[in-house]
């Protein structure tokens, strides 16, 4: 589903320039669940967004659903990951002024489905993250946990092929950390491939493949059991 | 394509209106505020300008001119076969008043009792103006601009009245070329001269008026005038015609050529009689108007420009989300030209209600005090229109441009707030 080649990403300031990832080779399968973890400046979240489409490459392949993302316009990028992709990021990324429902329902109305369906599914799949009762909620009077539920509601809700994670329990307790990796086990059973970018071993665990990276390197690969 | 763009502006709109309902109310209301300065510094501002020479032009025909002018040709002290004329006008059905003038050049002069001989002569050059007051009155409301003492009766024998630009004491002009009259005012006795013959009368009334010909014509009853100026055979110098309500004075003007009357007068339209300065000088004061809306047009794309942009700068990362999570970035666009749309249509239908509901009414009831013409604000509802898609449209280009800029960023660096 997706493999990747040789993956090098380096930023410039100036004259400087800082290397990031040094050459990674990767496969992910349909239906894993797999963690990244590393330190912080390993370059994990940065492997994360250029497997996602969400940055360029400075060098290497990355070919995902068959497609090799250079041979991808901006556009095309940005259909595919509406399509194909779903996003969960550390603080959220919800829109202010939208409400639960309509952050959710927006993915599936820009792919031109039925509003009457768009809103039934975003409906469902916020039920599915529990919360059925905040469908008219703001952001801002939603807590921490609730609010990244419902980000994963909508990552979910158009049914993508990939779910992508940045490190989704960063600003939870623990609590609400642990429902949304329940969610995140769920949607798993239910055959959702997932990639997840943590640093906390507990919640790593709960993935069939843990890889560690440092200094822009995979470092080991685990399989849980 | 066209789905696809359908598409776009549905989700746009979608993000305009959310953004607009949860958006400051004071924010809003500023924006708004401006564009309705915006809108009536485009439509009052030239409005006001073309509406002094209106003001000034509706006044000559009200005042003086009628609907239809029938006056002497070139060359010509009167109207030959004058009464003739006047009866044929009289026929037509289209005619609501008629008032046959009497004119001719001639000097005022007072103080003559008690004038040196080494003295400078305290006189004026003027118009005499014979005129039946009745019909005249009827016209042109000639009574209505008597600023002191009272207007002219049918009997008066040896009563005139003088315009007030006539009289040094309301015009303190002292210029090459233009005299007045020193210590003159109603009940003094005053000379008129043409030629060789002088008659003494008295100054019945002072008339003020913003046309200029009344102002500095003397009226008298037309068979007093008459006899001044030797005019035995009734042949008027001008014809002053007012029509009924709704006909249009181009019918009874081409009645009246058909009739042959333009062999021996010129028959004008009140739009024909203007005079040229004034049609010029609207020219110019619409290019004017049209210049400083301009420049109001400019402002307020600027204003939105600088609105959007913080707008879109602020709402950067959430812009980078939108795309992120698959929104394309000409429906976000979109969202920001909606926002500016609304921003115009509020702000001009608001602008809309205040010149149409207040200002329009106000300066009818109350035109501004101009030397020269009561200035009214002239807003025709097409033209007006034409200024609202101007300024919609400048709004939306403001709008779009600073959306675009945002938009166009890296989609990650937005996300995560990298410059």
């Amino acid at each position: 589903m997706i493999e990747i080649k040789n993956l090098v990403k380096t930023f410039k300031d100036g004259d400087v320039v800082t290397p990031v990832l040094r050459g990674i080779d990767f496969t992910l399968k349909n239906g894993e669940f797999v963690v990244i973890m590393g330190r912080s400046g390993s370059g994990k979240s940065t492997f994360l967004y250029q497997m996602s489409l969400l940055d360029e490459p400075t060098s290497g392949q990355i070919i995902i659903e068959g497609h090799d993302a250079k041979d991808m316009k901006p556009e095309e990028k940005i259909l595919f990951r509406l399509q194909k992709c779903g996003y969960v990021f550390q603080d959220y990324a919800l829109l202010p002024e939208l409400t639960a429902l309509e952050n959710v329902v927006l993915p599936s109305l820009m792919q031109s489905i039925n509003a009457k369906k768009a809103y039934a599914t975003a409906k469902e799949s916020l039920a599915k993250v529990g919360l059925s009762h905040r469908l008219r909620n703001i952001p801002s009077h939603l807590s921490g946990g609730e609010q990244q539920r419902v980000s994963v509601a909508r990552a979910i809700a158009h049914k993508p092929k990939i779910l992508f994670a940045d490190e989704p329990t960063a600003n939870l307790d623990n609590e609400s950390s642990k429902a949304i990796i329940d969610i995140f086990r769920e949607l798993h059973k239910e055959g959702q491939t997932i990639i997840m970018v943590t640093h906390e071993e507990q919640y790593a665990r709960m993935a069939q493949k843990i890889i560690k990276i440092d200094d822009g390197k995979i470092i080991s690969v685990t399989k849980n059991m | 394509m066209f789905s696809k763009l359908a598409l776009n502006a549905k989700i746009g709109f979608f993000l305009a209106w959310r953004q607009i309902r949860h958006s400051s109310f004071w924010t809003t209301g500023l924006i708004v505020f401006v564009m309705v300065l915006t809108f009536l510094n485009l439509v009052v501002v030239s409005g006001i300008l073309v509406g002094l020479i209106e003001g000034s032009i509706a006044a000559w025909h009200k005042q003086y001119t009628g609907d239809i002018i029938v006056s002497t040709l070139l060359n010509k002290e009167y109207i030959e076969n004058s009464p003739n004329i006047v009866t044929l006008i009289k026929t037509l059905p289209e005619v609501e008043q008629i008032s046959a003038r009497f004119n001719k050049g001639v000097t005022l002069e007072a103080n003559y009792q008690t004038r040196k001989e080494n003295e400078k002569p305290n006189i004026a050059s003027a118009q005499l103006i014979g005129i039946n007051p009745v019909e005249e009155d009827k016209l042109t409301g000639l009574s209505s601009h008597i600023l002191a003492g009272s207007y002219l009766n049918q009997s008066d024998y040896d009563k005139v009245l003088v315009g007030y630009f006539l009289l040094k004491q309301y015009i303190p002009v002292d210029s090459p070329g233009f005299s007045a009259l020193e210590n003159v005012d109603v009940g003094t006795k005053i000379r008129i001269k043409i030629n060789d013959v002088a008659r003494e009368v008295t100054v019945k009334g002072i008339l003020k008026s913003k046309v200029d010909n009344v102002s500095m014509g003397v009226y008298m009853v037309d068979s007093e005038a008459k006899n001044l100026i030797g005019r035995d055979d009734g042949n008027a110098a001008q014809i002053a015609v007012n029509l009924k309500d709704g006909i249009d004075p181009l019918v009874v003007k081409s009645a009246l050529v058909l009739a042959g009357v333009d062999k021996v007068a010129k028959v004008q339209t009140y739009v024909d009689a203007q005079p040229q300065f004034l049609k010029d000088i609207i020219k110019t004061f619409a290019t004017l108007g049209n210049f400083l809306s301009s420049i109001g047009l400019v402002v307020a794309s600027i204003t939105i420009f600088i609105v959007i942009f913080i707008n879109a700068l602020t709402r950067r990362k959430f812009i980078g989300i939108l795309k992120g999570i698959g929104i394309n970035g000409q429906a976000i666009e979109m969202s920001y030209i909606f926002q500016s749309m609304f921003y115009a249509f509020l702000g001009s239908a608001i602008g809309l209600l205040v010149v149409y509901f207040l200002l329009v009414p106000l300066f009818v009831a109350h035109p501004i005090d101009f030397p020269f013409s009561d200035g009214i604000l002239v807003a025709p509802l097409g033209e007006t229109l034409v200024r609202v898609a101007l300024l919609v449209i400048s709004t939306i280009i403001a709008g779009y441009i600073p959306a675009r800029m945002i938009v166009r960023k890296n989609t990650l660096d937005s996300i995560l707030g990298r410059n």
